[in-house]
């Protein structure tokens, strides 16, 4: 598919921007964060993008979602990265792939409908060490019982279930685990972006498995799905730290001339630009090779997270140098932008982490 | 056009060129020394490329998408990529290439009358007549626009003075498009003429200079009472300036793309060959630029990838040309570079053609507007950063 938006995902966009901008601006964001309620996200704002079928757009027409692909789920996520909106947006579309992949009828009909309309919240509970490293999995399960610990787990914090990665002797298997159960706990983790982070600890949790055997590949295929949209999300946060980057340059003047004449700060801007024209491209064909099903769309998932971690770093960092010690305050929103863009480039492997993924599985280098 | 009419389109040029395509054209390196240029005094790599120029002349192919009317093969966009898909396919050599194909045909279809279409597209279609760009000057570089060849209406002939350089092919060319000041008194944007001349006469000498690649394809050309008619003015008196900022955004788009496409082996099998798996990986340092030029290297590729859906989808983004013409060539330069460290020491000679194109990689960089100028124009039509008065 051609690496430019259809009219529909254009569509999708302006409503998600004007609905986000109405309903969740960044003030939304900050007296989210400024609140002493542990729920790092808003009910009632999941339910407005529910209702605007901005969740989990990824699920099948015959499962009752709009299957727009993952494409559609981030673009919704670049336009929310704008406004830092928090909502459980990523979790939900990769649960939403993995249940309708993997999931029988009855946990379809049961979970599907209730996830796109903001009802229930299921997190994916995979990782078990600090450095991203999707092969370790020391959680265990025995007659469908579950023990071991996870950690960063996105949107962790209010999901009423979870989808957890366990060895079943050799097999790595998957189980819906509802969070009140006995022997699961979730540990809620402030993180610096003031955003949904978690850790479980599960001793003996009972879980439902959800499908057949091994189901590492599918699994797999989440991580990358959730990969894609971290760096939609991390474009959307890029691009606005730019924009607002340039609307400074502008306007602030010291030595009786605006900064934005200055050359030296003009190059480093338009460098920036370039880099982010060049990742536009990047993100949307990660996005369609997953909708697909491309050979090598596990390496642009790769290629895309890389990319877009190292970009939003720079970014950030060139927005907070050139705003001066006013991007250094918290009462100012850049800070906002440069947090979220450090934890979003962490979770599911950072730039180093793709690039040794793709020296190997490309190039095999 | 439907699809129908597409495949048999596609079916029918496929029958043609199997047909048509000698063997000798085919599978040939693209190199400029085995291209085929035309001209007056054309030559030949070999005759097979000759008959396989005259034949696509023939049809018009030489120019694909030009009109019927002025030599060209009269075909749609559509069209016009199947044939090069079908060419790519065979591995056919590129029939003719010219500057006059790449710039000056744009420009006379954009700005031209019709009788000057008439006259000088059918010969650059058919290979007849080979063209100089003539734009730089020794004091006119990145501030092109401070040309100070000037041209003096005198009867009914331009009468030129001055000095171009870096005319590229210059000493081969039959005919050179020049930017000329023909109003001294007007501001520097509005006192240029886009002429074009014959490099045939007594008031033109040409020289090649050589470069640190060995290459001597650049040259400069000196114009001392060159004469041209009247009616040898692309656009009105004054706004050679609008022709020539048209025809720099093909030159970026094509230098950062003939950059950015891996010529020679790729960076990745160089690695292997050279240092195997096991002995990269000994060098963690050069293993990770090597990683690093790939990745940017895939993002250039989607880049190019991108920029030919925008343009079908009418999307296109008139940034685009500097941005890939930036990055290109600065990438193009790090992986020769990179392929030299891998290859060490035994590449170090002027028969080594990474070698070569890592010298011919910093003319890049500096060719077609500079870099920083590409830079200056994304600052200021990009991001409208204001200028200091």
């Amino acid at each position: 598919m051609a690496l430019v938006l259809t009219e529909d995902e254009t569509m999708l966009a302006d409503a998600a921007r004007g609905l986000l901008d109405r309903l969740a601006p960044v003030t939304a964001f900050r007296t989210l964060r400024d609140s002493t309620d542990t729920l790092r996200y808003d009910p009632a704002l999941l339910n407005s993008l529910a209702e605007n079928g901005l969740v989990a757009p990824n699920i099948p027409e015959e499962n009752g979602g709009v299957g727009m692909g993952v494409a559609a789920a981030g673009v919704i996520i670049e336009m929310a990265a704008h406004n830092l909106t928090a909502a459980p947006l990523v979790s939900a579309a990769m649960a939403a792939e993995l249940i309708a992949r993997l999931g029988t009828d009855d946990q379809r009909d049961k979970l599907l409908p209730a996830l796109i309309s903001g009802e229930l919240v299921v997190a994916c509970a995979f990782e078990e060490a600090s450095r991203h490293d999707p092969s370790l999995l020391d959680t265990t399960a025995r007659n469908d019982t579950l023990s071991g610990d996870k950690t960063a787990v996105i949107d962790g914090i209010g999901a009423s279930h979870m989808l957890v990665s366990a060895k079943d002797g050799d097999a790595t298997r998957l189980f819906l685990v509802d969070t009140s159960v006995e022997g699961c706990h979730v540990e809620p983790i402030q993180t610096i972006d003031g955003r949904n982070f978690a850790s479980v600890v599960l001793k003996g949790a009972r879980g439902e498995p959800v499908g057949q055997g091994d189901v590492s590949e599918a699994i797999s295929m989440a991580l990358d799905i959730g990969r894609a949209l971290l760096a939609a999300e991390l474009l959307g946060i890029s691009d606005q730290a730019f924009t607002m980057t340039v609307s400074y340059l502008k306007e602030r003047k010291q030595f009786d001339r605006v900064i934005g004449t200055y050359q030296a700060l003009q190059h480093r801007t338009a460098r920036l630009y370039a880099r982010l024209d060049l990742a536009r491209g990047v993100v949307l064909k990660a996005l369609r090779s997953i909708d697909s099903g491309s050979e090598d769309a596990s390496q642009l998932a790769s290629l895309s997270k890389c990319v877009m971690t190292r970009l939003s770093r720079d970014v950030l960092a060139e927005a907070v140098q050139m705003h001066g010690g006013i991007g250094v305050t918290d009462e100012f929103d850049l800070g906002l932008y440069f947090k979220r863009a450090r934890v979003a480039g962490s979770l599911l492997g950072d730039d180093r982490f793709h690039a040794e993924r793709l020296a190997q599985l490309r190039w095999q280098l | 056009m439907a699809d129908d009419d597409l495949e048999a389109f596609r079916a029918d040029t496929r029958a043609w060129l199997e047909q048509n395509c000698p063997p000798g054209a085919r599978g040939v390196p693209m190199r400029p020394e085995n291209s085929v240029w035309g001209g007056r005094r054309p030559y030949w790599p070999s005759d097979d490329q000759r008959l396989w120029m005259e034949r696509m002349a023939e049809r018009g192919w030489t120019v694909p998408d030009w009109p019927k009317e002025y030599g060209g093969g009269g075909l749609s966009k559509a069209e016009a990529a199947i044939l090069a898909q079908e060419l790519k396919r065979i591995d056919a050599a590129s029939p003719l290439q010219s500057l006059g194909i790449w710039m000056l045909g744009p420009a006379l279809l954009e700005f031209g009358t019709e009788e000057q279409k008439r006259k000088y597209l059918p010969d650059i279609a058919n290979g007849r007549v080979r063209w100089a760009q003539g734009y730089s000057e020794p004091g006119a570089g990145s501030d092109l626009a401070g040309v100070q060849t000037r041209g003096e209406l005198r009867d009914r002939n331009w009468v030129v003075n001055g000095q171009k350089i870096w005319t590229t092919y210059g000493d081969k060319c039959d005919m050179i498009f020049a930017l000329v000041r023909t109003e001294p008194d007007a501001p520097k944007h509005l006192g240029i003429s886009f002429l074009l001349l014959d490099m045939d006469q007594k008031g033109v000498t040409t020289r090649p200079i050589e470069l640190i690649n060995g290459d001597a394809h650049f040259c400069e050309t000196f114009f001392d009472n060159a004469v041209t008619n009247s009616e040898n003015i692309v656009g009105e008196r004054g706004q050679g300036w609008s022709v020539a900022k048209f025809l720099l955004g093909h030159e970026r788009a094509m230098i950062g793309q003939a950059s950015g496409a891996g010529m020679g082996k790729p960076l990745e099998q160089v690695a292997k060959d050279t240092l195997g798996v096991s002995g990269l990986r000994a060098e963690p340092a050069l293993r990770q630029e090597v990683v690093d030029n790939l990745i940017d290297s895939w993002v250039m590729q989607i880049a190019m990838e991108r920029m030919r859906d925008q343009a079908k989808a009418r999307e296109m983004n008139p940034h685009t040309p500097s941005v890939l013409k930036l990055v290109g060539t600065e990438l193009n330069y790090a992986r020769t570079e990179l392929i030299g460290a891998l290859t060490g020491t035994d590449t170090l000679t002027m028969d080594d053609a990474d070698t070569v194109r890592w010298l011919s990689a910093p003319a890049n960089c500096i060719a077609g507007g500079s870099n920083e100028i590409q830079l200056n124009i994304l600052a200021k039509r990009a991001l409208e950063l204001p200028e200091h008065k």
